[in-house]
This record gives structure tokens, sequence and C-alpha cells, in this order.
């Protein structure tokens, strides 16, 4: 869908935590996006490596850690994994379904240097 | 190498301003629905119903979403009596709570009664991005296929309520309605659905007396406050 506008939040979150965190540069992003989330890691990639250009975070890898959808049956408390198509429940075949997991869409955290780090690796 | 904490929804900023949004909308005691749906599923068609149904008991303000620089459904909707502003993308996807924000500054928010906005047609993209309205409706057309909830389904999981339109071209096309029903039932079970056909009216008063109980349940605020 809209990489970009996606690519240019996680770009703004970065450079803020950085900033207050006091980092001279961020060499990785740990993003978690569920299965249900129509993002498409190798166009954020993409637009990640053009905007990131000049900021802080240029040259920062992106790390994906992709979670499974989890569903569970309402009518019969079964829990289980997507595996592909969307289908009723495995058990008893009701259509009411909740989804447990399986949206997440945020940036967990991010690894930095830190002004005081290249201090440390001078002396 | 440190590792700082984060923990923030990738859209995180476009929430904070569709709560502003959704805080503009109370204080003017407006209730705000989102309609989605494919290009050429009648979303415009449905709002002209609408306000014929409605009009001119209520004033219904309409934000009409398109990715071109053309101003056709809005002309439609001032044609019709009421307010209307409309948003070209400029090849967006979808509509953000940032351009609703600019939308709401045009229109007349203390005589409307209802906020109506047309998202831009497109079934995998709004579906991400928070407005501050109240309710989102997403209308599926019998001419797009039964199929779509099961090739959709994201865009069916945040929805309060259907509108199936087109239900005079049912004996026209092969369409199972309990194939995709049952669709909808495990992307979204319970939710309500209006069929209807714009073309004829059938359906449609329904789908207003749904829409006129949320309405009249909206807090109300600077809409019954008297000139001075």
């Amino acid at each position: 869908m809209h990489e970009l506008a996606v690519t240019e939040s996680i770009l703004n979150i970065a450079v803020q935590h950085a900033s207050q965190a006091g980092a001279v540069r961020v060499t990785q992003l740990n993003l978690v996006i569920g299965q249900l989330a129509s993002i498409v890691d190798d166009s954020v990639q993409f637009y990640w490596d053009m905007i990131s250009e000049g900021t802080i975070c240029a040259g920062a890898q992106l790390h994906f850690e992709r979670r499974p959808a989890t569903l569970k049956c309402l009518d019969c408390d079964q829990s289980y994994v997507l595996d592909g198509a969307l289908t009723d429940c495995p058990n008893c075949h009701s259509v009411r379904i909740k989804v447990m997991m399986g949206e997440e869409f945020f940036v967990e955290s991010i690894e930095i240097e830190a002004a005081s780090d290249l201090a440390k690796a001078t002396v | 190498m440190t590792t700082v904490t984060v923990v923030e929804k990738i859209l995180s900023a476009n929430d904070r301003l569709a709560e502003q949004n959704r805080a503009r909308l109370d204080q003017a005691g407006i209730f705000g629905l989102n309609i989605m749906a494919a290009p050429g599923a009648g979303k415009t068609s449905t709002i002209l119903r609408t306000i014929k149904a409605l009009a001119p008991q209520i004033t219904i303000g309409v934000v009409e979403g398109d990715t071109a620089a053309v101003t056709i459904d809005a002309d439609k909707i001032i044609a019709a009596g009421m307010p209307a502003v409309q948003i070209n993308t400029g090849g967006e996807c979808h509509l953000d709570a940032v351009m609703l924000g600019g939308a709401l500054s045009q229109l007349p928010l203390d005589r409307i009664d209802l906020l109506i906005v047309e998202n831009v047609g497109n079934l995998i993209c709004p579906a991400a991005f928070s407005l501050g309205t109240h309710a989102n409706v997403l209308i599926s057309s019998v001419a797009e296929g039964d199929d779509k909830p099961y090739k959709y389904p994201n865009i069916y999981r945040g929805i309060d309520a259907l509108i199936i339109n087109k239900i005079d071209l049912l004996p026209y096309v092969e369409y199972d309605l309990d194939y995709f029903r049952r669709g909808v039932e495990i992307l979204n079970p319970g939710v309500t659905a209006f069929p209807i056909s714009c073309r004829t009216g059938e359906g449609v008063e329904s789908w207003v007396q749904w829409l006129m109980g949320k309405v009249n349940k909206s807090p109300v605020a600077s809409n019954q406050v008297e000139p001075a």
C-alpha cells in the first residue's frame, strides 16, 4: 500500500527518539509488523534507503520481526494460526472469530551510537 | 552501541491528529462518518440518497476525497444543497487525518449535524489511516463480485456497518450473497449489513434509520446554542 507514507513515519519516530537519547548515529531499527498489516518489507527498505539519506539514520539497517496472525474462535475457544487464506474455525467451523495477534505495526527499539560511545572508543 | 526502547505505533502521528479531529467534531456536536469503498461502488450515490432522505431535517457536511484534481463529486453535493469540500490527494491512495483536519476548517461546523467523509476509492489503504470520525462504513457493490471479503480482508475488519449496493443487479449477475456474507462474518462477526439499491431506492430507509440513530446519540454542543 502506501509504503512511502509509512516509511516517512518510521523515519520521524526514529529521528525523534535518537535525538532524545543523544545519538550521533542510528545503526539499526527493530520493527514489529503483524502478518495482517499489509506492508511489503522490500518496499519499505527501498524508500528507507532514499529518504534516510542525509539524516542521523542514514545507513541504518531495518530489521523486520513478522508476527503471525493468530485467531481465536469465540464459540469453542480454539486458537489457531492463519495459514494463507481466510478460514472458519478448524475445530467447530464457526465463523465467529476474533483476531488475537497479527495487526502489530510499531517501532520496537532502535540501536544507536551515542556521543559517549564514541568517546569511549577513542580512549 | 546502545539500544533505545521505542515501542511507538508507526502511524501514531496520524492517530494523534485523528484524535484532534474527533475532539473538533465532538465539540461541534457533529457525528462523523467515514465511507470507504472501491471505485464505482456507489459512494457518492449513497451520500446523495442519504441527503435526499434526511434534508432538510438535518444539515450534512461532506468531504470528498479523490486522487485527481476534480470537483465532480463535491459539485453534486453542493447541487443537492449541502456544504462540501473536495480534497485532491495528489496521487495519495487514501485520506489521512491531516487532510481531514484541513477540510474541517473549510466547513461551517456550527451548522452541520452529520459529517460524511467519502474516502478515496480503494479497498486497501484507507483501512490503515484513522481520520477521527465516529464510524466506518464500507460499501461493497454486487457488481464487484462476491469474493471481496476474502480478497480484501483488512477493510472488513474495522467497519461498523456494511452497505451492499446495487442489489437491483442480483438477477443479472453471478453473485452468491451467502458466500459473500459468510466471508464478512468471519472478519467482523455480527456487523450490521444494509442491502440497498441507490438506483431504485430499495433498502435505503433502513440504512438512514441506523444512521439517524447514531446522529441522535452523538453529543450536542454548539449546535444547540442560540446566537446572541
